[in-house]
């Protein structure tokens, strides 16, 4: 397979490479914060990557997504407490339990649409963030802190910084290939037409629903995959993990990346996490020649950057960045 | 009446105070072409919903084939082979031609829980794809992404997909609103050749197409059928002509 030499393509190319190096340049430099950083972009690209498998091709936009990153890490969280620490227990538990919860929420809510479908997807994802505060026994609000990585009989060592992150990185890559061949595939091109014209679906003899939720439940599986992965990075998991806000960061990674590009959510991920990382570093340094002290608090507000910068690509760049990048202008 | 393959009995919906269907019965036997006219307003788009099983009637009986569909979802009903046009074009815009029709041959080629291999590189899907294409004379529009065809070369690719899922009643829902007197005549000498091999259920706008290819015709009035028969009856039906057509089927 040779792929054309477009901007796009090579930016990809780009970003894969340096993801790929990255853990050597950070252990050479000492820059350790840097492969802190990454794994946790690796992490939530990959569950962006979901997202975007029913939020960019299958047209169903879901307020709830973190919740998977939830109960993925609490699977792990609460085996670990409970002393199953095998990664072969705790990993499938996580997968399941994710599926599982994604099939009763889609069950309901793909029988409604637009911002109905929204807001079910949000209630129940605030269902289980209010479950989590519950939890006593699993500390509540403070969280649970995971003593013990998931382990995995000796073939690879995830209290390994550097092995842990390139597990991550091999299935980031898994979970973009997993998604171009589905959204390729019989089924993809099904939750796809569905996403443009559900009804025309319908009249050609295609029974939509039964799609849309298999979609809706291979989505939830692999970020609750990533939830796994997320409470192995952090030690950590508590109720937080899963909160709306969450939801709302992994639709603008996707959004941001581009809906319905197989590289998009990545691109997303890696822009998103890093800008919140340097704009407040950034402004910090600008600011401090002119208004001393007061730079620090400003800042704080370096959301007030990035709000703009979305909106642009929201107006102007349907496709998002991948859109810009291929140059194509979708309506 | 015991060999139509569509037979409606007494269909009656009611949307509030409006009756859209007032006990609406029809058969069409098979092979035939038959059309069914009215004004605005005359339910006709409420009959073509209640025949595709996307509204559900109040009160009354589709049958198919002798089986009774009147409460299948639509995509049951395409599955026994009845398919329908949209009036509005609804193709899947970012699709080219080919892979809408291809489409339409997926869904009725077993299931598509298949996750892995490429679809468009399944030539079960493609060559059924591009006959139903040529048929409608879009052999070589096929690689064409449906937003760059034209309006008319839109409304033959509805009716490719709809040939495409091996139908045995074709609804077509005003398959020539927006055509200018060329592309309406495609469209017509495309419905020509369709008829007799499959049976035709044929909601239409245009006067001069309808006459010139129904076998039979019924005109609907405020959801009920005031009459119905063959062209030449329906030309001279002074119901007919007082109640809605007079102007058009003078010029026609």
């Amino acid at each position: 397979m040779t792929a054309p030499l477009t901007p796009r393509n090579v930016v990809v190319a780009v970003l894969l490479l340096l993801l790929t190096v990255l853990p050597l340049y950070a252990t050479a430099s000492g820059h350790v914060f840097l492969l802190t950083l990454f794994t946790r972009v690796v992490i939530l690209a990959i569950a962006a990557v979901s997202l975007n498998l029913i939020l960019g091709y299958g047209g169903m936009v879901s307020f709830g997504h973190a919740v998977y990153l939830g109960i993925g890490g609490y699977a792990v969280g609460i085996l670990a407490f409970e002393g199953a620490t095998s990664g072969f227990v705790q990993w499938p538990v996580a997968l399941v339990v994710s599926a599982l919860f994604a099939l009763v929420v889609g069950a309901l809510s793909l029988r409604t649409r637009g911002v109905y479908f929204i807001m079910i997807t949000l209630a129940f994802a605030q269902l289980v963030y209010y479950f989590g505060v519950g939890l006593d026994r699993y500390g509540a609000d403070d969280g649970l802190s995971i003593r013990q990585r998931s382990q995995f009989a000796g073939l690879v060592n995830l209290s390994d910084r550097v092995q842990f992150y390139y597990l991550c990185l091999a299935l980031l890559v898994a979970a973009i290939y997993l998604t171009w061949r589905i959204v390729n595939s019989r089924f993809g091109l099904v939750i796809r037409g569905a996403r443009s014209n559900d009804r025309r679906m319908r009249a050609i003899g295609f029974p939509t629903f039964r799609y849309r939720l298999t979609g809706f439940v291979i989505a939830g599986a692999i970020c609750g995959l990533a939830g796994a992965l997320l409470a192995n990075h952090t030690g950590f998991i508590s109720p937080a993990t899963m909160h709306w806000t969450r939801s709302g960061d992994l639709i603008v990674m996707v959004v941001l990346g581009g809906m319905g590009s197989s590289f998009g959510p990545l691109i997303g991920a890696v822009l998103l996490l890093t800008l919140e990382e340097a704009l407040p570093v950034l402004i910090r340094v600008v600011a401090s020649p002119v208004f001393g002290d007061a730079a620090a608090r400003m800042a704080e507000y370096w959301q007030i950057m990035l709000g703009p910068l979305f909106l642009l690509v929201v107006l102007f760049a349907r496709g998002g960045i991948d859109g810009l990048l291929a140059g194509e202008r979708r309506g | 009446m015991v060999d139509a393959l569509l037979e409606i009995d007494s269909l009656t919906k009611r949307f509030g105070g409006v009756v859209a269907s007032d006990a609406i019965s029809l058969a069409v036997p098979r092979g035939e072409l038959h059309a069914v006219i009215g004004p605005n307003g005359a339910g006709k788009t409420t009959l073509i919903g209640e025949l595709s099983g996307e509204i559900a009637p109040d009160d009354g009986r589709i049958r198919f084939e002798g089986g009774d569909v009147t409460l299948l979802p639509s995509w049951r009903r395409s599955r026994l082979g009845l398919a329908r046009s949209f009036q509005i074009t609804s193709l899947f815009a970012d699709f080219t031609a080919l892979d809408n029709v291809a489409l339409a041959v997926q869904a009725h080629a077993g299931h598509s829980f298949r996750f892995w291999r490429p679809a468009r590189g399944e030539a079960r899907l493609r060559e059924p794809a591009r006959a139903a294409l040529a048929r409608v004379g879009l052999a070589s529009r096929a690689d064409v992404l449906v937003a760059k065809l034209s309006h008319g070369e839109q409304r033959q690719l509805e009716i490719a997909m709809a040939l495409a899922t091996g139908p045995r009643l074709l609804l077509l829902d005003e398959p020539m609103a927006g055509m200018g007197p060329e592309e309406s005549g495609r469209m017509v000498a495309t419905l020509r050749a369709l008829k007799g091999e499959l049976t035709i259920l044929l909601i239409e706008h245009d006067m001069e197409a309808v006459f010139a290819l129904a076998d039979r015709i019924t005109v609907l009035v405020y959801g009920r059928i005031i009459a119905s028969g063959p062209p030449e009856a329906i030309r001279a039906d002074a119901q007919v002509r007082q109640a809605y057509l007079g102007e058009e089927i003078r010029h026609g």
